[in-house]
């Protein structure tokens, strides 16, 4: 009776799941869409509670030392994830979701492994095979995310590449292939073949992250977030829970869609990402540009912009690893006092993940009305008098419309080259991430503002409050 | 009473196609601005997983397995309130300029 709560428990949650998800899809229910989500987790943690009235007859001496176990491991992790969850800072949280979802993959192989140790183990080889492949996916997810992870805080700085690097990436995957199938052929008794087998899984993971760089890392992220929830679903089957393998499930394909959009923002496909070296080669292959960086005081700009009629803002990362959003958002509020139009741009890779720029500024305040994609604003940029860059240069380079030996050709970018006059913020004269020159910089009608995003926005407020004085 | 509860491989394909094509549906309307709480947010969503840790937990039989099973529960619970805390911080912070006027999107 008791399993019969468990499942209906499940169900509850995967509705509530599927529910909280839809409600996400509006700025204006997104909040209710987690809270929603979140109760279906509590239903179905507590109900789990359940699966102790119907354990294997072999565990069931181990039973209250297990339960004292799942306890401590519930409170352990939650209250720590609870903790770093609430003091990461929002510019760096793109790397704790993958820290999270690196956990879920681990959590996946290790139900996989708990179940190989058992001595029930080792039924119908379906069972098995899906078991298995679960718990691959999911040690790729681990250690891939880890290394994701690892990056994007820094800790890793450089790509590591050698050469035959896809060479040895194939021979890793297909020792965890074969140790896999091994197993599930029940050859190879005892530990060592399993242990070979997620070695292999967890090696595999780390080479394949190891070389991507720290541009692509949003999409790579997005991707193991598939794969955790497709390594959850599989794991649901083996423990025949229907919970898991919706949830996993539609993670698994909702994730997938995800990472093939912002492939496509980005302009590529996801095995460009995952197998070629971005980065390298590109420099090589650049010409010499024709004409001139200019530059200008943040002061005259700052005057512009506050006699002009319409200024769209363009924030790239270098804005939020300035922590400038909130002094943009005070010099926006000058503007519109002073009746001049303002409007974001984002650029759907803008920051670090799609999305990510919006909550960037959404913490500092700025209401989401103002704010627009790519596609809504691009036609807007002719009729426009100011366009202000800040901290952005791949997603405005001019070069992919025009340029086709550009390795950034054909990336759908914001065409603020078409503004009357462009101000670019910029720390100093360096490449963005695609390492390639700017176009847009050596335009007759771009001006640049060196500086910190931070300082020059402050002068640029100062100078505003002056005029007004 | 004893309940069969149980599924064979073929409902359980019938699931992952139905549950596929759900996540496609849902996430496809989605505008892009709301695109990095939805990758956290169902990076939440698969915290699930806690609940197979914990059934892989109370059902281990070997030291290793409840070494492995605590692990793995512990993973899942950070993955799921990790996911359920950063996911709610983000969603926070989306609000329109004037209150209550634009409620109608």
């Amino acid at each position: 009776m008791l399993m019969l709560l468990v499942e209906l428990s499940g169900l509850v949650a995967a509705l509530l799941f599927i529910l909280g998800l839809k409600r996400m899809s509006s700025p204006v229910t997104a909040l209710r869409g987690i809270v929603l989500a979140g109760i279906g987790m509590l239903v179905a943690v507590i109900a789990a509670f359940g699966y102790m009235a119907n354990v294997e007859p072999s565990a069931e001496p181990r039973l209250l030392v297990n339960l004292f176990l799942v306890v401590l491991a519930l409170a352990l992790g939650g209250a720590w994830a609870w903790r770093s969850g609430k003091r990461v800072p929002v510019t760096d949280m793109p790397q704790m979701v993958a820290l999270y979802n690196g956990m879920g993959g681990g959590a996946a192989a290790a139900v996989a492994a708990v179940a190989m140790t058992g001595s029930a183990y080792a039924s119908d080889p379906l069972h098995i095979t899906v078991t298995l492949l679960g718990a691959l996916i999911g040690s790729v997810s681990l250690s891939g995310s880890v290394i994701a992870w690892a990056k994007l805080d820094g800790r890793i700085n450089s790509a590591w590449r050698f050469e035959g690097q896809k060479v040895l990436n194939g021979v890793v995957f297909l020792i965890a292939i074969l140790a896999g199938a091994l197993v599930a052929a029940g050859i190879g008794v005892g530990y060592g073949m399993p242990v070979l087998f997620f070695v292999a899984a967890l090696a595999f993971g780390v080479l394949l992250t190891l070389p991507i760089g720290g541009a692509d890392m949003p999409v790579v992220i997005s991707l193991y977030n598939a794969f955790t929830g497709l390594a959850v679903g599989l794991e649901g089957y083996a423990i025949q829970n229907p919970a898991l393998m919706i949830a996993g499930m539609v993670v698994g394909s909702a994730g997938t869609l995800l990472t093939v959009l912002m492939a496509k923002a980005m302009n590529r496909s996801l095995a460009n990402v995952l197998f070629s070296n971005f980065g390298e080669v590109s420099a090589s292959a650049q010409g010499e540009v024709a004409g001139q960086m200019t530059s200008v005081d943040a002061s005259d700009a700052a005057t512009t912009m506050r006699y002009a009629s319409s200024v769209i803002i363009v924030p790239g990362y270098g804005l939020a690893v300035a922590q400038a959003q909130a002094k943009l958002y005070e010099l926006v509020k000058l503007l519109q006092a002073a009746d001049v139009d303002v409007k974001f741009a984002i650029h759907p890779v803008a920051g670090r993940m799609p999305g990510h720029m919006n909550v960037l500024l959404a913490e500092a305040g700025v209401p989401y009305d103002l704010i627009f994609d790519m596609d809504d604003v691009n036609d807007s940029f002719a009729n426009t008098d100011v366009a202000l860059v800040i901290g952005a240069n791949d997603v405005v380079n001019p070069a992919a419309r025009t340029d086709k030996q550009s390795p950034i050709y054909g990336m759908p970018i914001l065409d603020a080259d078409q503004a009357h006059q462009v101000y670019v913020i910029k720390r100093g004269q360096g490449k963005g991430y695609a390492g390639v020159e700017n176009l847009l910089f050596y335009g007759e009608n771009c001006d640049m503002v060196y500086g910190d995003a931070q300082a020059v926005l402050s002068n640029m407020v100062q100078a505003i409050k002056e005029l007004a004085a | 009473m004893e309940l069969d509860l149980s599924m064979s491989w073929l409902i359980g394909l019938y699931l992952f196609m139905l549950a596929a094509f759900t996540g496609y549906e849902v996430i496809r309307r989605v505008p892009s601005i709301l695109h990095t709480p939805l990758m956290s947010g169902s990076n939440f969503i698969h915290g699930i997983v806690v609940v197979g840790a914990m059934h892989a937990l109370f059902n281990a039989d070997t030291t290793l397995g409840q070494l492995i099973g605590f692990i793995g529960v512990v993973l899942g619970a950070g993955n799921a309130a990790g996911g359920y805390v950063v996911t709610d911080r983000m969603l926070a912070m989306f609000k329109p300029s004037q209150p209550g006027k634009n409620d109608k999107e």
